[in-house]
């Protein structure tokens, strides 16, 4: 049985005011830690960055872990190709976000937040440092000891990747670590870390603001909630929505779609390649038992109608890949170049039709063999678009 | 406390503490796992791959080396999973590496090469990706050799140069498919911070770092009859040497090493240790100088503590990172180069040959002695003091070039003249050694007495810590060195130039109490060297420390001052210790260098 809901429902969420921040915090504040950790456990809010760990969760790891020295960092280094909405919100209700940070420092014990903030979005760092500045100062007045600050992030798609975020935040090279040790244990400057995206904390306020339950009725068992979708490409009504989870790709498209829809990227170039066919049995929301298939996504959702090239769809990918590598695993590094460069020998037949079954084996191993979420999503979008358009790879 | 945790390896059960990795655990029953990446050395890596092993239960594999075990794991090594990503990954590392293996320095001695050979990598499906990079080599430094075509990325140089030495002359630039092993700016490694210390080449797997040979240039020498060649070999080749040509870790080759050098065809084979017991001549002098003129004369100027300059990777490093205390270094030029002025000078003399056909090639551990060897310092005989410097590996290349069955070989002697040498002079080459060295001496030279050690034996400076310190009481002294009466003479000994940081720090900070201090740049001294045989690690390096110490106590003598050539090239030659042809041919000055 797949669970769906037969209408996409609109939400509105994120991006109601905040103006009621202050009130939202303190009263936040004044409850117990567990209170809180088992409002958002029960919530089943699950990270929005696209990843999906359960943030109840990972806030209690948090919380539990042994050290007076604690982080509390808020990912908004959106590089996800097609995703637009954590600008929206930082620019929209950053109290929001900020409330969050504090009150998740609170539970875990952190005093400080840092927001890392995406290289492209300098003109941010302006409003959201007066944002911080009055907010620092309701912090003060109510004696609640938690400073947050801004570090810009310098252009690379890796540092998107939490512990590659750390690295850049300490002054070094943008490289993912290995792991274990996980952030909750062993974060920033080696201690415990809450690291969450933009939309995450979002969604956090929502839930010490309404409740679990308000949020946990949207969505479908196991994607619990609304998401916010950047949505582009071939559609009459581009922009950022805030949809409940567990919506067919049918409805969506039938909603967003220009009547020629081909194919939707969901979940941006580290994303799945849907094709028309498969429309009405992907649904979008987390993996779990009872759903078909459910793809995650970060939020981006790329329409492509019959006139795109899939190809050339693929060979951008890659591209953007074989760029964004941060280069220090072999599986990745490397093998992003001969995915691309293999591509491309077909296409031009000096290498056999055949050769594309060979890629695809690289692309499993490089999801069974890359050291991070980088190199083990490539084989996704490639997989995807490769199986389903296998003829346009060719001719 | 740690606890056990119980995982299966292979279906085979292993109880392993906390925080074992898996790579350890199935070492533990004799499971190998392959790796390129990781050295004992320096810290987890886990970016080459080929360590994955199969976690049951879990989609992805693990990499064996950064995995610590978890109670009930089932790990599989060799499942058909991990074989086949195996294989792709080290077919991805080929289509990316400058193959050319039969024209490669390193052919059969690559790690990149064993592997394929292992899983029998017999064609290249992938497409070959290096092709279509610009090749860059820079053979521009007269040490080492850096070729970007093949370099697997693994950054065990980087990691060494960073973590053990803490120079970061080599440190990772650009991403993605751009990403390399550069320098500053990518200069040269001839302009760049890079003290020359080899132990990248040491640990690099393939190609992409080694030192510039010179093993061609002194065969044209000896192979010449108009030029008089002789070869000096250092303290830590005698025990290196063995590990290339079929002795295990550890052994003591020095006779066969000679009988080797003379069968290549040298016309004299002589020893740097006897310049090492000179040194200590030389330089113990030099800090009873000094110590005199702060204690005596209540000179204000003199710079204490000494420290020793016989490595010349610390040299270089203190002129690019301490430049303001250059006048702590001893003035003592390294063995190696005081060998070098006085076979062009005293042994020609003594020989009756023109020094201008006298070729000086040594022997040494270390790539950073062929660009010491290099400096336009070293001419102080009006000729290079030292005309090519070759390392350990590249003698073994030469003996198995002329055909030597080392292993038979009968053991011989050091030619005479400069080839005596003291148990003091072979400690050189561990760290601690040229410490000890002048202690033996100094002590005695003060107080008319052997030092209070057994065997001679100045244990506390022993040992592979990486910053040690101690003091010798000086007490009964002789007439002449009244005023060294009851001092306490404290040391310092550090090796590998992260070590020296700190010991340089404590002397910026005004910590530092120790009056002498020595430094190697090399972990373990000279004999962890950068042209030492490769592998090394802390156990191998303990092995060769070992073989040192044994040489030492072999000898029928044991004190530098004692020895009779040195005695004897005073007598005849030099007059006295920091005399004026001391001070000409066995002195030098240094240059201050840029930071970058």
């Amino acid at each position: 049985m797949i669970e769906q809901h037969l209408l996409l429902k609109r939400v509105d969420f994120i991006f109601v005011q905040d103006t009621d921040w202050e009130k939202i915090l303190q009263k936040s504040i004044h409850r117990t830690k567990q209170e809180l950790i088992n409002e958002l456990i029960s919530s089943e809010l699950k990270g929005r960055g696209g990843a999906g760990f359960p943030t109840g969760l990972k806030w209690k790891l948090t919380s539990e872990a042994a050290g007076d020295e604690k982080y509390v960092i808020c990912n908004a280094d959106e590089g996800e190709p097609g995703t637009f909405k954590d600008r929206e919100i930082l620019t929209r209700v950053p109290y929001k976000v900020l409330t969050a940070m504090a009150v998740c420092g609170f539970i875990v014990g952190a005093k400080n937040g840092i927001i890392y903030l995406r290289g492209e979005y300098k003109f941010l760092e302006k409003p959201l440092k007066d944002a911080i500045n009055e907010f620092s100062y309701f912090c003060n007045k109510i004696n609640l000891d938690f400073t947050i600050k801004i570090f810009m992030g310098s252009g690379a798609y890796i540092c998107g990747e939490e512990t590659a975020l750390f690295e850049s935040l300490e002054g070094k090279r943008g490289e993912p670590r290995n792991k274990p040790p996980y952030p909750s244990i062993s974060g920033y400057r080696k201690k415990p870390t809450v690291i969450n995206n933009v939309e995450t904390l979002a969604h956090t306020y929502t839930i010490f603001k309404y409740g679990a339950k308000k949020f946990y009725d949207l969505g479908v068992q196991y994607s619990r909630g609304s998401k916010l979708f950047s949505i582009s490409g071939d559609t009459p009504k581009p922009g950022i929505y805030e949809l409940e989870l567990g919506m067919s790709l049918q409805d969506f498209v039938d909603e967003f779609g220009d009547g020629d829809t081909k194919a939707v990227q969901v979940g941006g170039a580290s994303g799945f390649l849907v094709p028309r066919k498969k429309f009405h049995e992907t649904a979008i929301g987390y993996q779990g038992k009872l759903v078909g298939i459910s793809l995650p996504t970060g939020g981006s959702m790329m329409i492509f109608n019959s006139s795109r090239s899939m190809y050339n769809l693929l060979d951008n990918y890659l591209e953007f890949f074989r760029e964004e590598s941060c280069g220090q695993c072999t599986p990745c590094r490397i093998g992003c170049q001969q995915l691309l460069a293999g591509i491309k020998a077909v296409k031009k037949g000096e290498r056999p039709a055949p050769y594309l079954d060979k890629l695809l084996k690289l692309s499993e191993t490089m999801q069974y063999t890359a050291k991070c979420g980088l190199g083990q999503s490539v084989a996704n979008s490639f997989a995807s678009i490769v199986e389903n358009f296998r003829e346009e790879m060719i001719y | 406390m740690s606890d056990t945790i119980h995982i299966t390896i292979n279906g085979i059960p292993v109880d392993v503490t906390e925080d074992t990795v898996i790579l350890d655990a199935a070492k533990k029953i004799n499971v190998v796992i392959p790796t390129l990446c990781y050295h004992q050395d320096i810290c987890v890596a886990g970016n080459c791959r080929v360590c994955l092993v199969e976690v049951s239960g879990q989609k992805r594999l693990a990499a064996a080396c950064a995995t610590p075990c978890e109670e009930g794991m089932d790990i599989l090594t060799n499942s058909l999973k991990v074989r086949n990503c195996r294989k792709h990954i080290i077919e991805l590392l080929l289509s990316e590496h400058n193959a050319d293996c039969t024209k490669c320095y390193k052919n059969g001695k690559c790690e990149l090469q064993n592997l394929a050979s292992e899983y029998k990598i017999m064609t290249q499906d992938f497409i070959e990706l290096y092709k279509e990079k610009k090749r860059t080599i820079d053979n521009i430094s007269p040490s080492i050799v850096k070729d970007d075509s093949k370099c697997i990325r693994c950054q065990r140089c980087v990691r060494t140069c960073e973590e053990l030495q803490g120079v970061n002359a080599l440190s990772v630039a650009y991403k993605g498919h751009e990403m390399k092993i550069s320098t500053f700016y990518e200069k040269s490694m001839n302009d760049v911070v890079c003290t020359n210390c080899g132990q990248c080449v040491n640990r690099c797997p393939t190609g992409a770092l080694v030192e510039k040979n010179y093993i061609e240039e002194v065969w044209d020498a000896i192979s010449n009859p108009d030029l008089h060649v002789v070869v000096q070999t250092a303290p830590a080749v005698r025990i290196g040497l063995g590990e290339e040509l079929g002795y295990p870790v550890g052994t003591r080759v020095t006779g066969k090493m000679v009988a080797a050098l003379k069968r290549l065809g040298f016309d004299a084979v002589l020893d740097t240790d006897f310049t090492a017991d000179l040194t200590i001549v030389e330089e113990g002098s030099e800090l009873l100088g000094r110590l005199k003129k702060v204690l005596v004369d209540k000179q204000t100027d003199i710079a204490l503590p000494m420290a020793t300059s016989c490595s010349p990777g610390w040299i270089k490093y203190i002129e690019h990172m301490y430049p303001e205390y250059l006048p702590n270094l001893s003035t003592c030029k390294s063995p190696q180069q005081m060998f070098g002025a006085l076979l062009k000078t005293y042994y020609a003399k003594a020989r009756n040959i023109d020094p201008k056909k006298i070729v000086s090639v040594s022997v040494m551990p270390c790539t950073a002695k062929k660009f010491e060897a290099a400096r336009p310092e070293m001419y102080g005989s009006g000729y290079r003091d030292v005309d090519y410097v070759l390392t350990t590996r590249e003698l073994a290349i030469m003996i198995k070039q002329a055909g030597i069955n080392f292993v038979q070989l009968e053991e011989m002697e050091f030619d005479r003249l400069m080839g005596e040498s003291t148990g003091a002079g072979v400690i050189f080459g561990v760290t601690g050694g040229v410490m000890e060295a002048a202690l033996r001496t100094v002590y005695e030279i003060v107080t008319g007495r052997e030092i209070p050690f057994k065997n001679l034996a100045v244990l506390p400076i022993r040992g592979m810590e990486g910053v040690k310190m101690g003091s010798v009481k000086i007490e009964n002294t002789l007439e002449d060195w009244k005023f060294l009466e009851g001092v306490e003479l404290k040391y310092a000994v550090a090796h590998g130039l992260t070590n020296a940081k700190k010991a340089m720090d404590m002397i910026k900070a005004g910590t530092a109490d120790f009056h002498f201090l020595e430094v190697m740049a090399c972990p373990g001294g000279c004999l962890g060297g950068g042209g030492q045989p490769i592998p090394t690690n802390l156990e191998i390096r303990k092995k060769r420390a070992a073989a040192i110490y044994a040489e030492d106590l072999g000898k029928p003598i044991r004190k530098s001052h004692e020895n009779p050539e040195v005695i004897k090239i005073y007598n005849d030659f030099l007059g006295k210790p920091l005399g004026e042809l001391s001070h000409k041919l066995l002195h030098t000055s240094y240059q201050i260098r840029e930071r970058t």
